[in-house]
């Protein structure tokens, strides 16, 4: 009986609280994310309302703003706000390095699956994970006393180049594509497999013929991840791109992108100027675009589950 | 060309390239390495930074480093896992459960810079603060809360159903069942994926530019009042964390010996992610294997 008594007791006492403890607990993990829902909401509008200024209150056209070629903030007289080099900037190392990147993270995504299952992804696993837990600035900065010195040397130019920012970036979306890649293809059904094998496919025409067409939405989902990485990167890039305000005209002129120049000109530009307005637009523009992949993803993955 | 040898260079091709990203891994890991250790000694980590003469050490952003992202981990965490655990067992298929997921995919995949110009507005110049370690951790807890969610929402999915209907059915209410029983059999997991975090929270850098700063005040360590602008525990100072550190003496620091500071730097950066990296997998297959008394 004496074992009885402080479970009855326990059972009271839970029975008083009953309806407190549980509504306590719903609405505690519902604030969670209700704080969630008005972070995102308030990223949106801040952002929005501030990098709409430099259009509504200063002036600037949106159409010159996104079309010109000549960005001259400082010149008192006629201050030219035009970014469309650091657009082509920033979609420019992102094709490139996914074109890079893409490849490469598929490739170690099929040999990690098809051609040595066991042992390739015992070793490969933990180095894309590895290459994931390098901070971007480590990248940037292995970028700038490796990639350019060489490139200066044995490729030329100066060094700092779209070159640099396209190699720096692609190594750092190649786990991206590498870890979804690997997981869209290990998730095939293996009779998609057998059936090819059957019918007397090389493991390369089954991979071609086969895996890659089924897994083929997927890859594309991988492939923008990685897109919407690069295009949001901001310190490695800004360290070996060179950061010119002029259109790159090959692979070895040094550009910049749009990371690149609100990163360089946000600290030492007053707070409520018209050039500073004009890098918080830039920085709606990193924002619309990183919408614009979310909807993308979102397609690719629709068409996945017919 | 027949198609066992179209076969056999595809092979080829695919060996190659898992070669080619093992060496860039491998090439990474001994320059930092290599490079860095050798300018790592115990007084370039406990000598503070010098702004313009040679000899400088990191102590102030080691600290700092490690100081934001325990407060981070502060708010992220318990925001985070309240979040999965509304996701996983309270909501419910419909327009809100829509909403917050993809509050969370956006969240999840907005470019760090952009965090850090929300912080910037809101943190920085909204509440009057200026740079500080504050924003800062708040800044990386809006950068960080998405992968949190993730993993808690994941974890808690992965707990046996049978766990869940167990505890129902002895009449354990909702809420008593995720404290008692849900929780502690998906704290595993959510360990291991909140010390994954970390790690990217320790090398996050352009979120903390315009959010905690490019400098440090003048730091005594025996204060150890939290209101005292001198103090290092004080949240309301600026705070130039290591990653940050790096990038600055780079772009433009005036100091004569950058590629020594930031060669050491690298490899502390890199050499404490890499712990992070390893404490969570052996964290993680020690309660494994405690859970599932395999060996």
């Amino acid at each position: 009986m004496e074992k009885l008594a402080p479970a009855r007791e326990r059972l009271v006492k839970s029975n008083k609280n009953w309806m407190g403890g549980e509504m306590r607990g719903k609405i505690l993990v519902f604030t969670c994310a209700v704080i969630m829902i008005s972070a995102t909401i308030s990223i949106t509008i801040f952002l929005g309302t501030k990098g709409l200024q430099s259009f509504i209150k200063n002036g600037v056209n949106l159409i010159d703003f996104i079309t010109s070629t000549h960005w001259n903030p400082t010149n008192q007289a006629n201050p030219e706000y035009g970014v469309l080099p650091f657009i082509f900037g920033s979609f420019a190392v992102t094709f490139l390095s996914a074109l890079i990147a893409a490849p490469l993270g598929i490739g170690a995504a099929i040999f990690m699956t098809e051609i040595a299952p066991s042992w390739g992804r015992k070793i490969l696993q933990p180095v894309i994970e590895l290459l994931v837990g390098i901070p971007s600035v480590v990248y940037g900065f292995i970028g700038l006393s490796v990639l350019v010195p060489f490139i200066r040397g044995h490729v030329g130019g100066l060094g700092f180049s779209l070159l640099a920012g396209m190699i720096v970036l692609a190594i750092m979306i190649l786990p991206t594509i590498t870890s979804i890649a690997t997981d869209a293809i290990s998730s095939l059904p293996n009779n998609l497999r057998e059936g090819s094998y059957a019918l007397g496919a090389t493991r390369w025409q089954t991979i071609r013929k086969v895996l890659i067409p089924a897994a083929l939405p997927s890859l594309l989902t991988a492939i923008v991840l990685g897109m919407a990485r690069a295009f949001g990167e901001a310190l490695a890039v800004q360290m070996v791109i060179g950061n010119v305000r002029d259109l790159p005209s090959s692979l070895l002129d040094a550009s910049a992108t749009l990371t690149t120049i609100i990163t360089l000109n946000m600290g030492h530009t007053t707070y409520g100027s018209v050039e500073n307005n004009t890098l918080w637009s830039m920085g709606l523009i990193l924002l619309v675009m990183s919408f614009a992949f979310i909807l993308l993803i979102r397609y690719l993955s629709a068409r996945r589950k017919l | 060309m027949n198609s066992k040898t179209a076969d056999r260079i595809a092979t080829g091709v695919f060996v190659a390239i898992a070669i080619i990203i093992i060496s860039i891994l491998v090439g990474l890991f001994s320059y930092i390495l290599v490079n860095g250790l050798k300018y790592v000694s115990w007084d370039f980590l406990t000598t503070p930074s010098s702004n313009i003469r040679a000899g400088g050490g990191i102590r102030d952003q080691l600290f700092n480093s490690f100081y934001i992202l325990v407060i981070t981990m502060i708010i992220a965490i318990p925001l985070g896992v309240g979040g999965g655990i509304y996701m996983a067992e309270y909501a419910k298929p419909g327009k809100v459960t829509n909403a917050i997921r993809s509050c969370v995919e956006v969240l999840s995949s907005l470019p760090s810079i952009v965090i850090g110009m929300f912080g910037l507005l809101v943190f920085v110049n909204t509440t009057g603060w200026g740079y500080t370690i504050l924003g800062g951790a708040l800044a990386l807890t809006v950068f960080n809360l998405p992968v949190i969610v993730r993993v808690s929402e994941d974890a808690i999915r992965a707990v046996p159903l049978d766990l869940k209907e167990a505890s129902l059915a002895l009449g354990i209410t909702h809420w008593h069942t995720i404290k008692t029983v849900i929780l502690p059999s998906a704290f595993p997991s959510i360990l291991t994926g909140i010390i994954l975090a970390a790690g990217r929270v320790f090398g996050e850098a352009a979120a903390l530019l315009f959010t905690a700063g490019l400098s440090t005040p003048r730091l005594d360590y025996a204060n150890w009042n939290p209101f005292s602008p001198q103090s290092p525990l004080n949240i309301f100072r600026p705070a130039e964390t290591l990653a940050v550190h790096i990038w600055s003496v780079n772009t433009q620091g005036l100091i004569p010996d950058v590629t020594e500071v930031s060669n050491g730097s690298a490899a502390v950066l890199v050499i404490s992610v890499l712990l992070f990296n390893l404490v969570a997998r052996w964290i993680g297959s020690l309660i494994t294997k405690k859970i599932t008394a395999t060996k």
